[in-house]
């Protein structure tokens, strides 16, 4: 009779402290974890004046909060694509000796199609749809 | 009696400080061809005892945040008086650390200083290596400056390759889904608090192991008779010898600093490219060289994800070195260990130059 009196408050006392441990520790836990800020939702924005966009060029634009490379072909036509690489997250640029898109980090290279194409990413880049109206450059999410 | 003495019997009477003193009269440390190692360790607490004070001072000038942090380094390099000085001795100081502590670390795997009854010692030196290296990478960004920027996306970002809980991490480390200034404060948090109190922890008891199990002494002196063995006193011998070493590095620390001053870069634009010749700190370079190395996809697996795993088994494998060291046949076991630790220096250092030729 002793020993399970004992026995019952052990379990009792050993329950009770585990719920005390879980009681301190998930509200630190939760703490870390940054709380989501209400954001509006962009579907398009305008990138500039077409006229104004060199030739053989490319430019980040703000879509968001996420960077969209912008570029203009040598031929004039107008290419728009997510700006952070697939591989490690950095913000790529558009080379106009190489007439590509290339990521300083770790030397990946997309074609103008976005597909990557040499180095270590490891999927395209997000397109964007362009829309050249009365020279303003409008650029806006395509329907997956 | 002398002031001094009446203090140390006042002192003795109530902490039993004597036991301690003679405890450290006895202390010796054996001479060898080897001796020189022994100081390497030392080196790198003298300057994690300079990053500490360094760090100190910088903080009563640094602002964490996004639009304030480049600004007050670089009211510290300009405005404040010796500001200068103070930061770029901390930088310099930073890496001078972790270049010690690898020496100190394969100092000791070649002379098999971790084996029995050192395990311990090895297991927390290894740990307080990865932690110096938590201190460079997080102290990196609070600059809040280009380079800093997009290593600590690419940092960051390796951290979400994990399995499972990578996303997660990756959330918390950011403090949101990129970086921003709630990075910053979270890498301020984790350099100037969380780190510094676990590392004086674990100083503290890798130290102890230390005292307590006296110095390593290569195996073929092992077997000496008692008389050949050539020794000197910890007090004041080999202490003075260790205090003109600190004196020495921190002369190279100041000519370092004063003469080589260490650059604040570009402030950070969260829109801009990643600029040309982007490198990480050395110590990371073999690790961030290796990465380019690898193609998009092994099998089904994205490349960078089996880089990440593959570096992290080899630092486990390397941290638990002294509870697998290959025993086999008389003789066998010295060639194993020393090619792996040729074969780990090798590559290291081989990737890192490669690293800063490309």
């Amino acid at each position: 009779m002793k020993t399970s009196r004992r026995k019952f408050l052990n379990i009792a006392l050993g329950t009770s402290f585990f719920g005390w441990i879980v009681s301190v520790i998930y509200p630190i836990f939760t703490y870390l974890k940054p709380p989501k800020i209400p954001e509006a939702v962009v579907n398009s924005i305008k990138a500039g004046t077409a006229s104004d966009f060199p030739a053989n060029s490319g430019k980040i634009v703000k879509f968001g909060r996420v960077p969209v490379l912008v570029i203009k072909t040598v031929e004039g036509n107008f290419r728009a694509f997510a700006g952070t690489c697939t591989h490690l997250d950095c913000i790529v640029q558009y080379r106009d000796d190489l007439k590509q898109i290339w990521c300083a980090c770790h030397n990946g290279l997309y074609d103008l199609r976005g597909i990557n194409v040499s180095g270590p990413p490891p999927r395209p880049l997000e397109e964007f749809a362009v829309d050249v109206q009365n020279d303003e450059i409008f650029i806006t999410k395509k329907l997956s | 009696m002398k002031t001094g003495s009446k203090i140390f019997q006042w002192l003795d009477e109530r902490f039993e400080l004597t036991p301690v003193i003679e405890f450290m009269s006895k202390k010796k440390v054996p001479l060898h061809n080897h001796t020189i190692w022994y100081y390497m360790g030392g080196v790198t607490l003298f300057l994690f005892i300079v990053q500490v004070a360094t760090g100190i001072l910088l903080l009563l000038y640094y602002r964490p945040g996004s639009d304030s942090a480049y600004e007050s380094i670089r009211f510290i390099l300009t405005k404040v008086n010796f500001g200068w000085l103070i930061r770029s001795i901390h930088s310099w100081s930073a890496n001078l650390m972790i270049f010690f502590a690898f020496i100190h670390m394969f100092s000791t795997f070649f002379t098999r200083a971790y084996q029995k009854p050192r395990e311990l010692t090895w297991v927390t030196g290894f740990i307080l290596l990865v932690l110096g290296m938590a201190f460079g990478f997080s102290g990196y960004l609070l600059p809040w400056n280009e380079l800093a920027f997009f290593a600590t996306k690419v940092g960051t970002d390796i951290v979400g390759v994990i399995p499972f809980v990578g996303s997660f991490l990756l959330e918390l480390l950011r403090g949101g889904e990129d970086v921003t200034g709630a990075t910053l404060t979270r890498f301020y948090g984790i350099h100037v608090a969380v780190l510094p109190a676990i590392f004086t922890v674990l100083v503290a008891l890798h130290l102890l192991f230390v005292q307590r199990q006296g110095m390593s002494v290569p195996e073929n002196l092992k077997d000496l008779p008692e008389e050949k063995m050539r020794e000197m006193p910890f007090f004041p011998h080999f202490f003075l010898r260790d205090a003109l070493l600190w004196m020495v590095v921190l002369n190279v620390l100041l000519f370092l600093a004063v003469f080589y001053p260490w650059d604040l870069g570009f402030k950070a634009d969260t829109f801009a490219p990643a600029p040309a010749g982007i490198k990480p700190e050395w110590y990371f370079m073999f690790m961030f060289q290796t990465l380019k190395y690898l193609p998009a996809h092994i099998l089904v697996f994205e490349g960078e994800m089996i880089g990440v795993l593959a570096f992290t088994v080899a630092g486990i494998a390397w941290m638990l070195v002294p509870f697998w060291e290959v025993k086999s046949r008389k003789g066998m076991k010295k060639n194993v260990m020393m090619i792996t630790g040729v074969a780990a220096l090798t590559f290291i250092i081989v990737i890192t130059i490669i690293g800063y030729l490309s």
